[in-house]
């Protein structure tokens, strides 16, 4: 395809020999597009746009940054206190991590939601969880860097995590650390893999926009598009609704970091890792929480201790994503179809507040209870319930084609509903 | 960044309302490249000398030890800082130059304020490395005063280019004698 | 599952309160650096100085913070060059390969009382005082919390157990704190005639800990204002822009 007419020698001789051009005008430009994405479309983009930042202002904080058990924490407040808008970077770097997640977090829900991860998109789903188990490891990473107490402590109970496996583990958390406790060793390889693993989220999310660039994006009614009339250019539609997206989030983004900059954190984490005396309590960032829930609650089960069952629910909690296409026997995409799944649906979404906040709390009385249940039912949401109402579901009729259902809305007066939808 | 204010083909046909469109998605493609080159700028200055850095600029050095004819070494902002302190046949072989047959011209007394200590950035104007001449045992060049080991620069006892493809004098830092025996640069 | 479901919201209302200590809640005070628009009261902080120089610098470091930052309260350079040079800093080695004392000068840190931990825990009967520098962000109240603390000491209630060489304080967690009452009032003489009660001084001390705490807030809440109002009219703008481009697609 040769690049169009209009566009300068220059262009048009790379182009000849370097299609960029050609790519860039059908990947962003051209692209067609479902016409009735809604804002909830917005959070992909987002989420690449927030790995942007993240980058950049981890690049810059890492020339500031010492890597060395004794310097780690006072090079993080020289960055704080002396490098010029250092604390502008360190903040964004911070807060943007829990935006990060967020963003990412709207988006997995969204894709649930839709039913994004179903034929023919199963590929661009499961990448996308690899994307969202490579940040987890980063953000990790990334939360020890700073060497305070709750660092020390995270980055010693979350390697302690791997002592469950059987016979090998403790020689694996060993090599992890690098020697008999988390210490200098463990600080620098986390470093060095904290500086790494975004490159490879980079790799991965190429990989997630060519197999999303197949097929194109799901969109709210989750049925095929049938024709040109079903959808629009991505520019300069989409760009535009994405930038106005990305400026309301960013003004969100500006409120935490210019004046909620530790809300998200904990202050414990304000004081000097102590290998002698571990805090009062231990909690993970906000975006971990319901793993961290499903860790401490499970029991004993059968013949496998506590320890290991943990451990492989808190691994099987992400790995049950890679199966949902399977695990999901629907024929319908769009949960707007299903009226069964549309509200079991909010139960997993309620599910994983509740698990959130008792991976908050000391597992204690309630909180174990709870913790308990939420995480069986996450289980169960996903290995039973998908399968089940899949099968036993019946999904209302779905409209001929996208050109077809947004004309019918737009003449009918039920805009007050579907305008977040609709735009 | 989306070029909005740039009509492509597809939305040729929204030409109807001309002006107002355009002002907004003009002014919108403007702002969004604002706030993105704006937001650059604390990445850049996120590398310019950090306040302890600026804090630690000056550098206190006591004469009193240094003998007359010794050079002596001192770090001032990461650099070495040569002191010298002039026996009065070095002083006057820098005083007696032409200055018209230098490259970089400068009086002896342009580049001293107390003609027995001479204190130059030991750094060579060429291409950054530390002269030789320090050390007794080092060779001083032609000159009497410091030897580039790197392309062979050749300054005089008064730190001034001689010969070699160095394009300046050796500079003179910004220092001040706080009593008679003590200096502080920066 | 349903019934799950509802018994889990039913836990959420019972454990809310299950997490308090048995500490009273610390009183929230009224701060100058409070709110998107607060600033450091300069003339509390100097005071605020002045109370830790005297009394909490003798056994708490402030490792972080040097004399050229006290520019951050209003103090000008020859009063800070004055101060740095009222503390003796070791440095060194000299030609002899020696440690030697000499006067502070403003790029110092902040003289430590002691040399090191072990130090520290040998004068003070196994206690070891904590940097100062970072307290405010590193303690579950911030400055309110501080300001509790220092007020806090009380006789114990009958019945209670003291450790020898512990003190009791409402405010500390499991209220027996090594660190004896360090502030009774008149504990300094204010360089600007206020009067140092002991309300006085912790309140002074606490804003002068939650500076050091962030020096830098000043400029980020007004960087911010200027960022937050960029991004509204940024957003607007584009929003209009959406708007007209999506108009016929609707």
């Amino acid at each position: 395809m040769a690049a169009a007419p209009q566009q300068s020698k220059i262009v048009r001789w790379i182009d000849h020999r370097l299609p960029i051009f050609t790519f860039m005008r059908h990947e962003l430009n051209e692209y067609p597009t479902p016409r009735n994405l809604s804002y909830w479309w917005n959070f992909g983009s987002l989420s690449g746009i927030m790995l942007v930042i993240m980058i950049l202002t981890g690049i810059f904080l890492a020339m500031q940054y010492t890597p060395h058990v004794d310097y780690a924490f006072d090079s993080v407040e020289r960055i704080m206190r002396d490098v010029n808008f250092g604390w502008l970077l360190r903040y964004m770097h911070m807060n943007g991590a829990s935006l990060f997640f967020v963003v990412v977090y709207i988006h997995l829900f969204r894709g649930l939601y839709y039913g994004s991860y179903k034929e023919p998109r199963e590929l661009l789903w499961m990448l996308g969880v690899v994307i969202l188990l490579l940040m987890m490891a980063t953000a990790f990473m990334g939360y020890v860097l700073p060497w305070g107490q709750m660092s020390f402590w995270a980055a010693k109970v979350i390697t302690n995590l791997f002592s469950a496996i059987p016979v090998v583990g403790d020689g694996i958390v060993k090599w992890m650390w690098g020697g008999f406790t988390v210490g200098n060793p463990t600080l620098n390889r986390f470093y060095s893999l904290h500086y790494l693993l975004p490159f490879l989220i980079v790799g991965v999310v190429a990989l997630h926009l060519i197999a999303l660039h197949q097929h194109g994006s799901n969109n709210p009614l989750g049925i095929d598009r049938k024709g040109p009339q079903d959808s629009i250019p991505f520019h300069p539609y989409y760009t535009v609704k994405d930038m106005f997206g990305l400026g309301v989030f960013l003004i969100v983004y500006a409120v935490f970091v210019f004046y909620l900059p530790d809300a998200l954190g904990d202050p414990v984490n304000y004081v000097p890792a102590n290998p002698l005396q571990t805090p009062l309590e231990i909690v993970p960032e906000w975006y971990f929480l319901p793993y961290y829930a499903i860790l401490r609650s499970v029991p004993d089960i059968l013949f496998i201790p506590a320890k290991l069952a943990g451990v492989l629910c808190l691994f099987g909690a992400i790995i049950v994503l890679f199966f949902l296409p399977w695990l999901d026997t629907s024929r319908v995409r769009s949960a707007r179809f299903r009226p069964v799944y549309k509200w079991v649906f909010w139960l997993l979404v309620i599910d994983v507040v509740v698990l959130g906040y008792c991976g908050a709390h000391r597992p204690e009385g309630w909180f174990i209870v709870a913790g308990r249940l939420a995480t069986l039912y996450y289980f169960l949401h996903f290995i039973v319930l998908f399968p089940v109402i899949g099968w036993l579901e019946r999904p209302l009729p779905l409209p001929t084609s996208i050109s077809a259902a947004v004309t019918k809305k737009s003449s009918a007066p039920v805009a007050a509903a579907s305008s977040m939808e609709k735009h | 960044m989306a070029d909005a204010a740039q009509s492509k083909p597809m939305d040729a046909h929204i030409q109807e309302s001309g002006t107002r469109r355009d002002f907004l998605q003009i002014a919108a493609t403007a702002l969004t490249g604002i706030g993105a080159a704006v937001a650059l700028w604390p990445l850049i200055d996120s590398m310019n000398a950090a306040k302890d850095t600026l804090a630690l600029a000056t550098a206190e050095v006591d004469l009193a030890p240094v003998q007359l004819g010794q050079r002596l070494t001192v770090k001032w902002r990461g650099s070495p800082v040569f002191i010298d302190h002039r026996t009065p046949e070095e002083i006057q072989a820098a005083e007696a130059v032409d200055v018209s047959t230098l490259r970089d011209p400068q009086t002896d007394a342009q580049r001293v304020k107390k003609a027995e200590w001479l204190i130059v950035v030991g750094v060579c104007t060429h291409l950054g490395c530390v002269p030789l001449g320090q050390k007794p045992t080092d060779p001083r060049g032609d000159y009497g005063g410091w030897f580039c080991p790197c392309h062979g620069s050749q300054y005089d006892t008064s730190g001034r280019i001689r010969q070699g493809p160095a394009p300046l004098n050796l500079a003179v830092p910004p220092y001040q004698f706080t009593t008679d025996t003590t200096v502080k640069i920066g | 599952m349903r019934a799950a479901i509802l018994a889990g919201f039913a836990l959420l209302a019972l454990a809310a309160p299950a997490g308090a200590q048995d500490q009273p809640p610390v009183p929230r005070q009224s701060w100058s650096f409070d709110g998107p628009f607060g600033t450091y009261d300069r003339a509390a902080a100097q005071r605020g100085f002045q109370v830790y120089d005297v009394v909490c610098a003798h056994c708490h470091s402030m490792k972080l913070l040097h004399y050229r930052d006290l520019a951050g309260i209003g103090y000008n350079d020859d009063e800070i060059k004055a101060i740095a040079a009222s503390k003796q800093v070791t440095d060194g080695p000299n030609d002899q390969g020696e440690m030697f004392q000499r006067p502070g000068r403003p790029f110092d840190a902040f003289v430590a009382p002691f040399a090191n931990e072990q130090a520290a825990r040998a004068a003070l009967s196994g206690a070891l005082p904590p940097d100062l520098s970072l307290i405010v962000k590193a303690r579950e109240g911030g400055a309110d919390y501080v300001d509790a603390l220092l007020q806090g000491y009380k006789s114990p209630p009958p019945g209670m157990k003291m450790v020898e060489n512990m003190q009791y304080n409402e405010y500390f967690l499991g209220h027996q704190i090594a660190m004896p009452a360090p502030l009774a009032g008149s504990d300094v003489q204010y360089a600007d005639g206020t009067k140092p009660t002991l309300t006085q001084e912790a309140h002074d001390v606490a804003t002068f800990l939650a500076w050091a705490s962030e020096p830098t807030m000043e400029e980020r809440k007004y960087t911010g204002a200027k960022v937050l109002i960029f991004l509204v009219v940024m957003t607007g703008v584009l929003y209009g822009a959406k708007r007209q481009i999506w108009a016929d697609v609707h």
